[in-house]
């Protein structure tokens, strides 16, 4: 740990990694070559899973990288950095992620719901970070830049389930508020 | 009500994950649907999430399938779907690595990066940005400027950042956009703002007044955004630790102002800036150490988490400016995230008192287990570092070593802890049987052969010295029923030391031995049968010589000596002596000569300094039949100053009854060629001067080697020190500096060198003995002789110590070289070969009074070396 001055950079993110509930992969996306290989990968993957999905803290130092990372239901959010970087930095990456999906899957912040929004996941961190350089925080704007249509599908392009899943929803959300 | 069934249906379509078994092949068959008409959006998009999906997975696609599944996508562009359009973006930018001739598609991101619909523009600006190289840069050139500045966000945003990832490929022509970058840092967007003042630093950074403007112009009107604020204190930090920290400077105000921002990212950022600045003083530290002391009740972890770990940094080097955290910091020790307990714990573990150490060690032993390794080794450290400060609480120390020891545990870990004894033992005697008994309960179950074979050297090497051996000798026996063949060998060293230093043991150990020579194991049995036979000589010198001491030429070097006496047979047996000796790196304290059993190190038996001198020297032909190369100075001294006409630096190496100078010359000129160099010298003693073997010619900048050869004197083999008057003769051609052209006509000319010194320490090689007092034994009292000095003008025992090992460049053995603090006397070990391989060991009593007095005893095995050092030393 030695005093190190950072190098000025805008390059701030290693990778943004989300897992279900037994360590596997949902997502992943590694911005350097930190890990270059999918074996190196997955094997960072599982240690970083080992030791964080029994604890409820938010925040460690694996393989010296700092990790800050969430749970929610059955998903693990990990965004990962240099032991340099500016922790609330990361932090702020992980909470824009979380809260965007949060509203994009409506407070329903699940495997299953998670799944079939794979299309916003892949858009939202398109919008949050790009090649490691955070490029929006707010959850906000995240939300309208991706846009999904959600509601305007039309009804005839939906399966049985889905439109059952949706109903369900809106029953739940009307009932809960 | 409602949740039960849903859970229940949860569990039911648990398995319904629609990514879970996707086939490679069969998702790229899915994908001829794209060039059906009319597109039907969601489906196409699905499967290009499938698509991505499966890359994200770690799939490999080949560059075939994936050129035809890229360019299947092109057609989709027909469609205006709007989340269709985004996913080909992503493909784009996920396929651009993979697939061919992606940039038929510029055409059509070009298009939507200047179209009207605004959520397209800026995922088309970063898909395009992606598949362009920096010869189609300056086609789209045009169109990022106008997207750079772009009044949304979103737009200017993306060019910026693509302009970042594209600097490295294209310096020359991002360059060029400084001026619309300019005009983008003063957006009202705090992203847009952020983007523009990295890419205006990436461009500038190597523009020192540039910088220094753009930080002075920025911070003047404030800025909107917490994240350039802190890209601001980064670039400020970074160039005062450039201009060397005077700390009346603005950018260091600057840094400080932001202690007060309303982020507390800035705060954050700016307080570790002012810690990470070099030389900073406990007053510059105060405003910072506060502010992380507030953070330290934040009820965010992380914010606490960054705090304590920035306070354990400036703990190392300034534990009274952190002491004023000591109550914040004890709140943390029981904190739910054990990463910030233990940074916590191990911060006042280095700014609380003596008493509070014992307190602390049982609260992190109450979670060693929940923590990862890399901060368990950071507990390691400090207790480390703890125990060289309060050597009277080793013992509390040592317990809570040994408890971690006994726990489950990674490689980097164990050997923390192990180096961590080992050195609690070396520092503290008292503690070594405690130690030492610790340790070898350790190896009775240690999965680490690294580690086993270590300790059971160390306790070979200092179980014999204890009061009571024979204790070690079961756990050391078991080491040979029980393990693999590595361990075994390192046993079965470890018991004929043993043998070799406790006569009453002799007998037992010998039958020990005795059943380790039926061993499976070739160097196991080789050992045993080698040991025991020395052994059995019963003779001191043998034992000294052979178990306690070992080998100390270098190993690569006795493989080729090896090889050449077999490819040239003869009648003379081969002669140890004429290998080269392994030297003893000076830096090195702790006796890492761990013989034979630490050879599977990965170490490579790479050629050595020393041996690739070897190499050039049998290149010469003059030099044959000088022996072997005994010694070559460790690094050459410059005989120039480093800017002048001719640099010449010179490597002395030693053999038996000569010296050969190698002289490294550069001529720096480039309007001369000189030929036929050599360096003429003049001793003050009795040295000849036998040849001089010239470099041919030097050109410009080229570097060129000449030798000279000289002979010891034999009439006063004691006089060995001697300075040399070079000069350097050569003869000079002109040339033409552009063509390279030379002169036919040349003319002599001379170039004074700097005086060379030959002293002491290049006839003798460092070697280290770890049993100083077995090698004393060995070379008996023959040739002893003894003196006394006083060295008038030392006025310390660390002083004289460090004096004496320069002087005679030999090793200090048995960690003599460290004088134990408040003590008056202290006796130093030195142990080295003497050119022609003669041992000779040093033993001189220091005492302290208003001087130093120095009594020197040598031994030798010839008489010639001790005569020599007493000389050299009066």
């Amino acid at each position: 740990m030695e005093a190190l001055i950072l190098e000025p950079s805008l390059y701030t993110v290693k990778a943004i990694l989300i897992l279900d509930n037994d360590g596997e992969r949902l997502f992943a996306k590694y911005y350097d070559d930190t890990y270059p290989s999918v074996k190196e990968q997955k094997a960072f993957e599982k240690n970083i899973f080992n030791k964080t999905h029994r604890t409820d803290s938010e925040i460690a130092l694996l393989e010296g990288l700092t990790v800050v990372y969430k749970g929610s239901i059955d998903l693990y959010f990990y965004v990962i950095g240099s032991s340099y970087e500016n922790e609330l930095m990361l932090m702020a990456v992980l909470n824009c992620l979380f809260d965007s999906l949060s509203q994009m899957l409506r407070k329903n912040v699940e495997k299953r719901a998670l799944l079939e929004n794979m299309e916003g996941l892949f858009l939202a961190v398109d919008e949050i970070v790009d090649g490691g350089v955070i490029l929006e925080s707010d959850p906000q704007q995240v939300v309208h830049r991706v846009a999904l249509r959600g509601e305007d599908v039309p009804l005839t392009e939906q399966t049985v389930s889905q439109v059952l899943q949706s109903a369900k929803e809106q029953i739940k959300w009307s009932l809960l508020r | 009500m409602l949740k039960k069934f849903d859970k229940k249906d949860e569990e039911s379509g648990g398995g319904s994950n629609p990514f879970q078994h996707l086939e490679k092949s069969a998702v790229l068959q899915e994908a001829r649907v794209f060039n059906e008409t009319p597109i039907n959006p969601r489906k196409c998009a699905h499967i290009l999430t499938k698509i991505l999906y499966l890359i994200n997975q770690g799939e490999h696609l080949g560059t075939t399938e994936a050129t035809e599944a890229f360019f299947a996508m092109t057609k989709l562009f027909q469609s205006n779907d709007p989340t269709l359009r985004r996913m080909c973006y992503l493909t784009i930018k996920e396929m651009s690595s993979i697939a061919e001739d992606v940039i038929i598609v510029t055409s059509s991101l070009t298009k939507d990066m200047t179209g009207k619909d605004d959520n397209y523009r800026g995922p088309a600006v970063r898909a395009l940005c992606q598949i362009t190289d920096s010869t189609m840069l300056q086609a789209i050139e045009r169109y990022m400027k106008q997207a750079i500045v772009d009044k949304v966000p979103s737009v200017s945003s993306s060019a910026l950042v693509s302009s970042l990832h594209l600097l490295k490929s294209s310096f020359d022509v991002v360059k060029r956009w400084v001026n619309e970058a300019q005009e983008a840092a003063s957006s009202d967007n705090i992203m847009v703002q952020y983007h523009a003042l990295g890419l205006l630093y990436h461009v500038r950074k190597n523009d020192r007044l540039a910088v220094n403007k753009m930080i002075s112009k920025f911070t003047r009107h404030g800025l909107k955004s917490p994240f350039a604020y802190c890209m601001m204190i980064r670039v400020a930090s970074k160039q005062l630790e450039e201009e060397d920290g005077s700390r009346d400077s603005p950018l260091f105000d600057f840094i400080e102002s932001c202690l007060r921002n309303k982020h507390e990212m800035v705060v954050y950022e700016a307080a570790s800036a002012i810690v990470n600045l070099p030389g900073c003083s406990a007053k510059e530290l105060a405003p910072a150490v506060s502010v992380l002391q507030l953070f330290c009740s934040s009820p965010k972890a992380a914010l606490r988490y960054a705090a304590v770990r920035t306070l354990n940094k400036v703990a190392m080097k300034h534990p009274s400016a952190v002491t004023a955290c000591n109550l914040d910091l004890e709140n943390l020790v029981t904190d739910s995230n054990r990463s910030i307990a233990t940074l916590a714990i191990t911060t006042l573990l280095k700014t609380g008192s003596e008493s509070s150490i014992d307190r602390l060690m049982k609260q992190i032993s109450s979670f060693m287990s929940e923590i990862s390794d890399e901060f368990k080794v950071v507990v390691v450290q400090a207790i480390s570092a703890l125990c060289q400060k309060y050597p009277r609480k080793h013992a509390v120390l040592m317990n809570f070593l040994f408890t971690m020891l006994r726990e489950e545990g990674g490689f980097e870990y164990k050997r923390a802890i192990v180096d961590c004894i080992i050195s609690i033992i070396e520092e503290n005697s008292e503690s070594k049987e405690t130690g030492l008994s610790h340790l070898c309960e350790f190896i009775e179950d240690c999965e680490f052969t690294v580690l086993a074979t270590r300790i059971l050297h160390l306790l070979g090497q200092e179980g014999p010295k204890t009061n009571n051996p024979s204790k070690y000798i079961r756990f050391i026996y078991n080491r040979v029923v029980l393990e693999h063949e590595e361990v075994r060998a390192g046993a079965v060293s470890a018991l004929a030391k043993f043998g070799a230093q406790n006569e009453e043991m002799l007998p037992s150990i010998l039958v020990l031995l005795k059943r380790c020579v039926m061993d499976d194991d070739n160097e196991v049995r080789d050992r045993a049968t080698f040991y025991l036979s020395v052994l059995e000589q019963k003779q001191k010198a043998l034992n000294a010589g052979y178990i306690l001491n070992g080998l100390t030429v270098s190993i690569p070097g006795l493989e080729r000596a090896l090889q050449q006496y077999t490819l040239e047979p003869s009648e003379k047996p081969f002669d140890l002596k004429s290998v080269p000796l392994a030297t003893t790196p000076i830096a090195e304290q702790r006796p890492e000569s761990t013989p034979i059993t630490a050879v599977k190190q990965p170490e490579k038996v790479a050629a050595t300094r020393q041996e690739i001198f070897q190499e050039q020297l049998a290149a010469v032909p003059e030099f044959h039949g000088l022996g072997p190369l005994f010694k070559s100075s460790s690094e050459a001294v410059a005989l120039t100053e480093s800017e002048t006409e001719y640099v010449v630096r010179c490597t002395k190496h030693t053999f038996l009854n000569h010296m050969v100078f190698q002289f490294d010359c550069t001529n720096t000129l480039n309007d001369q060629i000189l030929e036929n160099v050599t360096v003429q010298m003049e001793p003050t003693e009795s040295y000849d001067i036998l040849c001089y073997v010239p470099a041919k010619s030097l050109a410009y900048n080229q570097p060129g080697t000449c030798y000279t050869l000289v002979a010891l004197p034999e009439g006063d083999p004691t006089a060995v020190a001697c300075t040399f008057s070079c000069m350097m003769k050569f003869t000079v051609k002109d040339c033409d500096p552009t063509t390279g052209e030379t002169d036919d006509e040349g003319y002599e000319d001379e170039y004074v060198l700097e005086d060379l010194e030959v002293t002491l320490a290049d006839h003798i090689l460092r070697v280290l003995k770890p049993n100083f007092g077995a090698a004393w034994d060995e070379v008996g009292e023959e040739f002893e002789k003894e003196e006394t000095f006083t060295l008038s003008t030392i006025k310390t025992l660390e002083e004289a110590v460090g004096n004496i090992v320069k002087f005679l460049g030999m090793q200090p053995c048995e960690r003599s070289d460290k004088v134990p603090e408040n003590k008056n006397s202290h006796t130093l070990f030195l142990a080295g070969v003497f050119r022609g391989g003669h041992d000779i060991l040093v033993r001189s009593r220091l005492v302290l009074t208003d001087t130093v007095t120095m009594q020197v005893t040598a031994r030798s095995t010839e008489e010639l070396p001790v005569d020599i050092i007493l000389a050299s030393v009066g």
